[in-house]
């Protein structure tokens, strides 16, 4: 079975190859060719501009390990992006499930658009919608004290919620899309036949609906973590000064410090720790699947 | 174990009436099929007893008890859906495991178990399977493990043999035939394959545009169909219509077919003869008239042969009659040949106009 699977799949790539090739070369132009740039960059000590002299160094990568901030902001890099995913889970899946399965018709398609929305719209209005609606006086302050009878001040605006709610809504309808795919694709047999078998609604969810929804999950999450671990523009704009993130320090040496070799290895080192997280969730998740 | 009684059952989606006031009881221990064209209410009927579905008004009680509105895990039914409806993500024994397991059955008990349920639909070695390793029919045994090993009240079963291939479809019958012998479950069964119906059930009940129309042992339904609609649908029939005479129908020509089955009529109301192919003797004089009363004239216009008997069709008056004659080596007639039809008012059914 196994056999006959992997040669139906290298003859089915063979043929596959000229349609293949523009996406290849693409790949090669737009991002391996700057990529390659950018690690040759993260070894120099000075970007080769204007006739400065340069020389080959580790020490870009060693000004890592030298300095404990690094680590810190890495470190809370992780967490932002574990947290950002697991809103995006506990809010996508959810709304994920009832487009799939609850909606029929013309209000799955109102729904979906609503969904999408945020895709199409421009990151920096976005941001700065939330910026409106999260400040002291802002639109949900003035709502909030609207409807209240008692005075309370909301002021989320440059917070650490302020950024995770930003990047919630910014990368949330990755994983409605990733998960509704997986969950349309579940036949609603499956569902009533485990009622029938005695299973209430809730065991059905989880031991049927879920694990057989379980790679949109994954994808989902992947498709947001790497992302938002690497996330400069929601933490700078809606975290104000508590919004330092490893991406933001990335940023600044790109485009306040110009510092292009530091900036160059700071990311491979989170190129790198990212791999190794994906490397070593793979194979957990695929059991669990 | 259980009987169910629907009765007086409706159910509409938007304005079309998916089940029009239906009624029937289902014996316990009986085997039963619901037969009727694609659309005539079949799975929309057996999801009100499941209870995926809601009826608009009328009554369902499983073993006495009404259930319209209790919930399908806790009405105690077995289902065996069409498409087998396998969960993917988990093995054969995982599959037929899960109804115990949902309910907390201990480990040992839900082995045992899931070992006698395969080993009764003949499959004990394929627990570690996967759904997609198996063939259609294995995966059909499967589904019906799955549904019996919880012991359920009552076994529901919509077209479980429609994706089969016919060889397949066949062994199936009769495997489930034993099974449910084996284990004496109330059994309700929906197809849309007449033969399937005859052979396997005890009760027919023929369903069309949401309406039961005819319910009885096949049998009887065959014998004497009380429409035009059951008597084509299950089997073949020759329908003549005309005015009714007291003891039969006149046909427009003035033929007189006398019929002994079937309701009495009033003279002159507009009523149909149902006649069964097989029941015809065809001949090629009018001599011998030995006790069979109905007699008409035609001329053959084609004859198909099929091994142990062969299907003439007759042309008579503008009507093409059907006759179907089992190969005893006689001579065969051949077409275009003038012949003589005759069969006997016992045969011959009395049906209504509807
Ligand atoms: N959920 C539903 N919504 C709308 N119409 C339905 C639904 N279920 C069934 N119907 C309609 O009810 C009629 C009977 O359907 P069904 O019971 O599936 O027929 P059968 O199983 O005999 O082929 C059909 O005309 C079908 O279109
Ligand atoms: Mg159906």
């Amino acid at each position: 079975m196994a056999v006959e699977g992997a040669v139906a799949s290298r003859s089915g790539l063979r043929s596959a190859l000229p349609l293949l090739a523009p996406a290849y070369l693409w790949l090669t132009v737009a991002i391996f060719l700057p990529l390659s740039a950018m690690v040759f960059f993260s070894f120099m000590t000075d970007l080769p501009l204007a006739g400065k002299p340069w020389a080959f160094t580790l020490g870009n990568y060693a000004a890592f390990f030298s300095q404990s901030l690094y680590l810190t902001l890495l470190l809370a890099s992780l967490r932002l992006g574990l947290e950002v995913t697991l809103w995006c889970v506990v809010i996508g899946y959810p709304a994920a499930y009832v487009l799939a399965k609850v909606l029929k018709g013309r209000s799955r398609e109102a729904i979906f658009l609503l969904v999408i929305l945020p895709f199409w719209s421009n990151g920096l209005v976005r941001i700065f919608s939330w910026a409106m609606v999260l400040r002291e006086g802002g639109i949900l302050d003035t709502a909030a004290n609207a409807v209240l009878p008692f005075k309370i001040n909301i002021d989320l605006m440059y917070s650490y919620p302020a950024v995770i709610i930003g990047l919630v809504h910014s990368y949330v309808p990755y994983m409605v899309l990733t998960c509704y795919l997986t969950l349309q694709a579940i036949d609603d047999s499956l569902i009533e036949a485990g009622r029938s078998l005695g299973a209430s609604r809730l065991q059905v969810l989880r031991r049927v609906i879920i694990p057989l929804s379980l790679p949109g999950l994954v994808a989902g999450a992947a498709l947001i973590f790497v992302p938002v671990v690497g996330s400069f523009m929601e933490p700078r704009i809606l975290g104000g000064r508590t919004g330092t993130f490893y991406g933001t320090v990335i940023e600044d040496q790109f485009v306040a410090v110009f510092n292009w070799p530091l900036g160059a290895a700071l990311s491979f080192i989170l190129l790198a720790v990212v791999l190794v997280i994906l490397a070593i969730a793979s194979p957990v998740l695929k059991r669990a699947a | 174990m259980a009987g169910v009684k629907v009765s007086n059952v409706s159910r509409s989606f938007g304005a079309h009436k998916a089940l029009d006031d239906v009624s029937i009881d289902f014996a316990d221990g009986g085997f039963y099929a619901l037969l009727g064209p694609s659309g005539s209410g079949k799975t929309t009927l057996l999801r009100q007893i499941a209870g995926f579905d809601f009826p608009d008004s009328g009554r369902i009680a499983i073993g006495g008890e009404s259930v319209e509105r209790v919930p399908v895990e806790k009405r105690r039914i077995g289902m065996v859906f069409q498409n087998y409806a396998l969960f993917p993500n988990m093995s054969v024994a995982d599959n037929v495991a899960f109804g115990l397991s949902v309910r907390g059955e201990s480990k040992a008990v839900i082995a045992t178990e899931v070992q006698r349920a395969l080993d009764l639909v003949q499959l004990g070695k394929l627990g570690a399977r996967r759904p997609h390793q198996l063939s259609g029919g294995q995966r059909q045994r499967v589904a019906l493990a799955r549904a019996i090993v919880t012991k359920p009240r009552v076994l529901l079963l919509d077209e479980p043999l429609g994706a089969l291939d016919k060889a397949l479809r066949v062994d199936m019958q009769i495997e489930l035939k034993r099974i449910q012998r084996e284990i004496g479950i109330t059994t309700i069964f929906v197809t849309h394959d007449q033969e399937e119906a005859l052979t396997m059930s005890d009760r027919i009940g023929i369903l069309r545009d949401g309406r039961l129309v005819q319910e009885g042992p096949p049998e009887e339904i065959y014998d004497r169909p009380k429409s035009e609609f059951a008597a084509t649908f299950l089997g073949d029939a020759n329908i003549f219509r005309g005015d009714a005479t007291g003891n039969g129908i006149r046909l427009p020509d003035g033929t007189a077919i006398a019929a002994d089955v079937g309701d009495r009529l009033a003279a002159g109301a507009k009523a149909s003869c149902a006649v069964r192919p097989e029941r015809i003797r065809i001949a090629t004089n009018a001599e011998a008239a030995d006790g069979q009363a109905n007699m008409l004239k035609g001329q053959v216009s084609k004859r198909i042969f099929a091994g142990n008997n062969s299907t003439y069709f007759v042309e008579r008056g503008g009507q093409t009659l059907k006759v179907i004659v089992q190969n005893t080596g006689a001579d065969r007639l051949a077409e275009g040949q003038e012949v003589v039809l005759r069969w006997s008012p016992q045969s011959t059914v009395l049906i209504a106009a509807s």
